[in-house]
């Protein structure tokens, strides 16, 4: 194994041709995904997060332009056609999807759909397929694996579908599982339980996941560095930690504030609310696209008129905004009672 | 649902202002909304114009009209009491500079012959639309909104059809009730309304449980306006779209009983019994008889078909496989 | 499974007995088969007749007459040969399920190989050239497609090559003294198994194009291209399995479709089928052969529609397990 990371993404762009223009779904992007890491990629929905997923595996439909560069342990996979990525797709690099019932193939029982991950990589009898697709069943906690393998999708319950997505993509012990939005279709105590599931697998396996959520909340606990994206750019990224109690970012601050904490008491306040729509993606604001829903904006110039780089602001902390300084000491709690006066 | 395909623009449903377009993007991630002032109309009429060969039917379906209908006009040679001059003594030839599609065993102009059938071919295809729409546009809405025994009746009824032949139930009717083109006309509408109004009552029906009809019966409106104020526009679209090719399905049926011997009779022609006639001729020197008829009758239900087409993918932008 | 079939068939018997009611009463009001005695000398002649054919009688009397006797495979005589109508209905049924069959199978692969390769390979060259054909297909009245086929491969080659006999015959499906499946069979069955199927494939693989569009844009591909599935596989195995769960559902509803067609083809190519027993029947106005014509078709559309509900079952877990 090389020195590489095991991703290595850089300057990824992905558009899409419409009716009414050029949709730019994710806008220049560079990040990286270590080994036995834990990355959080959190966003609006449309702010490019399932995009970028599927540009690095090349499962967007044919006509999307996608631009840049993601290396997988030094090996460049943008470009590359369906042979070529066949052999990393389920087997080193594999996907949670979110809607499970819309993802599992509504005509094939579970287990079969579960035993082709592991058929289309390997040579397996299928004595020796169908015990290892018990046995993941009943590692992702699915009672009576064994009758459970011979039931269609429709037959499982929502949060039991997840699981068996879940168990899916383990199949082949991936280096990297992206899990996108795992959670966002289920309950809250579902939510907690699959959650539950993804931490003590990565704690077994120790394989990397790329954790895609639109809730802040949700990686919390478990990832180790967060990207947040905004409009198909990552304005903030850094280490949970720093994310989450010294943002320098106003839309990080905003989801911040927005997210309800059962740990501290808030007396009765109201979330705050990150006012406005996100923006077009086919005309986008010039300069921040953050800036006409900005309560720090400066207009017009810089925000307006200038893209702010993503830049270091702490080591292994970078954020884009031009006045990232100024929101040191900023907290949550301070964002919303502004709103509220 | 979440398609992997970006396509056409959406057209969200009541707003006043300025229509609502999503895009629906990939893997559902890309959905953005952005608000665009532009009609339902404009929209509508925008795709309907970047639909080529609909737009070239309609100038093939005006020049089909202004022909047969002008027949006395443009026909080549004149029409006497029984259609069109014969001339026994001249008897069938081939095409020619004179008689471009040749003419018949009676020496009749094969080109002026399918002029002035195209009048009751043409007449008959509108005919039987307009009226099978219009009762099939009643009955779906009745029983899509009131439900209940209409309901019922409805689509026990067109099960009824689906397991019986429906040409030979035509052909039994018209032999009953003769041969006249008004017979054949409400022969045919007496079958297709059906279709009409099981598509109507399916996109009621559906329409019905959304929330700008929950408003109207809310503040008070009554069935009949909410029928005819809030949902028959929104079904507009389909009602047009089948309408449009039901006017090609009677003039293929309605030639197809011709060709049978249960369709307009001499010395009335239609396209349908001109080719019923030069059904003999095959395998023989006049089999050219057989072309030019049927060419009539493909290149009007083509484009008929053609503009169907183009008017379902302006209406519903998502059908448009 | 079992089940599930068995309530698709209780569900058609009632369906059944009021379509044979509502036929049986619309073929003794439309027809009257003592119009040819009125002009008979003998005044007793016309109630002589309506006695013989139990017409003094009321109508569901009739019926249920004719149904206790039609259960029994008693159809009555044709008033037009004479003959048992059940021996005719059979003989008759004879070709026109080899016509049905061919016409289904031939229709089903053509249609769904267009439907396949149309939407895997979507605005390629061939799928608009498919696009353009089923259009066409779709605009021409089968009967002229028919007669085109018959002046152009059999006829017009003949004259044209000089040859002693057509390539396709156009006359039954044997030659004389010919029988059984063989090259001579299969000549024969090519122009109207053509001329039955021509809209069937048109329409079909439209349907199968669009099914297999929408299936393939689903999450369920997505989710086996993600795991490593070669793309042959996500197409054939994934896709198509779950593509030709509407179209079951659209060959079941135009089953009726494919009947009447037989009408037009049997004509074209003297086949003496159920298509050419109901023209010749009407033609003379056979009440006895229409009324047991439009029953048998009914009960034949009726088990056509079964077998595709069965097929349905099959392929969709979500149906079969409800």
């Amino acid at each position: 194994m090389s020195d590489a990371p095991l991703l290595e993404v850089d300057d990824l762009r992905v558009e899409f041709t419409t009716d009414d223009g050029i949709v730019t779904a994710v806008d220049g992007i560079s990040f990286t995904v270590e080994d036995h890491e834990v990355l959080g990629v959190v966003g609006e929905s449309g702010s490019g997060k399932t995009v970028t997923a599927l540009a690095i595996l090349g499962l967007l439909p044919k006509k999307t332009t996608v631009t840049g560069s993601a290396k997988w342990r030094g090996r460049e996979l943008i470009g590359l056609g369906d042979k070529e990525l066949q052999p990393l797709r389920g087997e080193e690099i594999a996907i949670v999807f979110q809607d499970a019932l819309a993802s599992f193939n509504p005509v094939f029982t579970i287990g079969s759909q579960i035993g082709e991950a592991i058929e289309v990589h390997h040579e397996i009898a299928s004595k020796d397929r169908d015990e290892r697709v018990v046995e993941l069943l009943d590692l992702v906690g699915i009672p009576n694996p064994r009758q459970r393998a011979d039931q269609y999708p429709h037959e499982f319950s929502g949060g039991m579908r997840q699981r068996a997505m879940i168990a899916m993509a383990l199949a082949n012990d991936p280096a990297l599982l992206i899990a996108d939005e795992p959670t966002t279709a289920l309950d809250v105590t579902l939510q907690a339980q699959v959650l539950e599931v993804l931490e003590r697998i990565q704690a077994r396996t120790r394989s990397s996941i790329m954790l895609i959520t639109h809730d802040l909340g949700v990686v919390a606990g478990i990832a180790d560095r967060i990207a947040v994206m905004y409009a198909g750019r990552h304005i903030e990224t850094g280490p949970v930690d720093q994310i989450f109690y010294e943002p320098r970012h106003p839309y990080t601050l905003g989801l911040l504030a927005s997210l309800p904490r059962l740990d501290r008491k808030t007396h009765g306040q109201k979330l705050y609310r990150i006012t406005g729509q996100p923006p077009s993606l086919i005309e986008r604001p010039p300069g921040c696209t953050f800036h006409p829903r900005c309560e720090f904006a400066r207009l017009p110039e810089p925000c307006a008129t200038v893209v702010p780089a993503l830049e270091e602001v702490d080591p292994s902390h970078r954020a884009a905004c031009h006045f990232s300084e100024g929101l040191v000491g900023l907290t949550p709690e301070r964002l919303r009672e502004g709103q509220r006066a | 649902m979440t398609p992997l395909e970006p396509r056409g623009p959406v057209i969200a449903e009541g707003s006043p202002l300025g229509s609502l377009v999503t895009l629906p993007g990939a893997g559902g991630e890309v959905s953005e909304t952005v608000t665009v002032h532009r009609s339902q109309w404009e929209l509508f009429r925008r795709r309907f114009m970047r639909h080529r060969m609909a737009l070239i039917s309609i100038g093939v379906l005006v020049l089909l009209f202004v022909l047969c209908f002008g027949a006395d006009i443009f026909a080549p040679y004149e029409a006497t009491r029984t259609g069109v001059p014969q001339d026994l003594l001249l008897g069938p030839v081939g095409p020619s500079g004179a008689h471009w599609f040749g003419t018949d065993e009676l020496g009749r102009d094969v080109l002026s012959r399918i002029l002035y059938a195209g009048q009751i071919s043409l007449k008959i295809g509108l005919a039987v639309a307009l009226l099978s729409t219009l009762v099939g546009t009643v009955v779906g809405a009745v029983a899509g909104y009131m439900g209940r025994a209409v309901d019922q009746g409805l689509m026990r009824l067109t099960d009824l059809f689906l397991i019986v032949p429906q040409i030979a139930i035509l052909a039994i009717a018209l032999r009953v009730f003769g041969y006249k083109d008004i017979t054949v006309i409400l022969v045919l509408a007496g079958v297709f309304w059906m279709y009409e109004a099981r598509v109507v009552r399916g996109q009621i029906l559906s329409l019905k449980e959304k929330e700008f009809i929950e408003a109207a019966r809310a503040s008070g409106a009554s069935s009949t306006r909410i029928v005819v104020k809030h949902l028959l526009p929104n079904v507009i679209g389909p009602i047009m779209v089948n309408a449009t090719l039901s006017v090609a399905l009677a003039i293929i049926t309605e030639s197809t009983l011709s060709f049978l011997g249960f369709g307009v009779q001499p010395p009335k022609t239609s396209w349908g019994n001109m080719l019923s006639n030069a059904a003999g001729y095959v395998g023989t020197p006049r089999a050219y008889l057989l072309y030019f008829p049927g060419l009539a009758i493909l290149l009007t239900v083509l484009a008929v078909n053609y503009l169907g087409d183009g008017l379902r993918d302006a209406f519903d932008p998502q059908s448009s496989h | 499974m079992l089940t599930y079939v068995a309530r698709r068939v209780l569900y058609s018997i009632p369906v059944l007995l009021v379509a044979s009611f509502l036929l049986f009463v619309f073929v003794r009001a439309t027809f009257d088969p003592t119009v040819k005695l009125r002009a008979s000398r003998d005044p007793q002649a016309v109630q002589r007749e309506r006695e013989r054919l139990g017409l003094d009688k009321p109508v569901p009397e009739q019926f249920v007459k004719w149904l206790g006797d039609f259960v029994q495979g008693d159809f009555g005589h044709s008033e037009r040969t004479r003959e048992s109508v059940s021996t005719m209905i059979v003989r008759a049924l004879g070709y026109t399920v080899q016509l049905i069959f061919w016409g289904v199978v031939v229709s089903a692969i053509i249609a769904i190989a267009i439907g396949v390769y149309s939407a895997s390979r979507q605005y390629s060259k061939l799928d608009y050239t498919f696009t353009g054909l089923a259009f066409l297909g779709l605009a021409m009245p089968p009967f002229w497609f028919g007669l085109l086929a018959m002046q152009l491969l059999s006829s017009g080659p003949k004259q044209w090559f000089g040859l002693s006999e057509p390539i396709f015959p156009t006359i039954g499906l044997h030659s004389p003294g010919e029988s059984g499946i063989n090259l001579d069979y299969l000549r024969h069955l090519v122009l109207p198994v053509m001329t039955l199927t021509v809209q069937i494939i048109a329409s079909w693989s439209r349907y199968q194009r669009a099914s297999m569009l929408d299936v393939m844009s689903s999450d369920y591909i997505r989710t086996a291209r993600a795991k490593g599935v070669p793309q042959r596989r996500v197409v054939f195995k994934h896709g198509l399995r779950n593509a030709l769960i509407p179209l079951v559902t659209v060959m079941s509803l135009d089953i009726g479709a494919v009947f009447g067609g037989l009408i037009i083809t049997e004509k074209i190519f003297s086949v003496p089928g159920m298509g050419r027993l109901f023209f010749d029947s009407l033609l003379y106005g056979d009440i006895i052969t229409l009324e047991a014509w439009f029953v048998v078709s009914a009960l034949f559309i009726i088990l056509f529609n079964l077998i595709a509900d069965v097929l349905y079952g099959v392929l969709d877990p979500r149906v079969r397990l409800a």
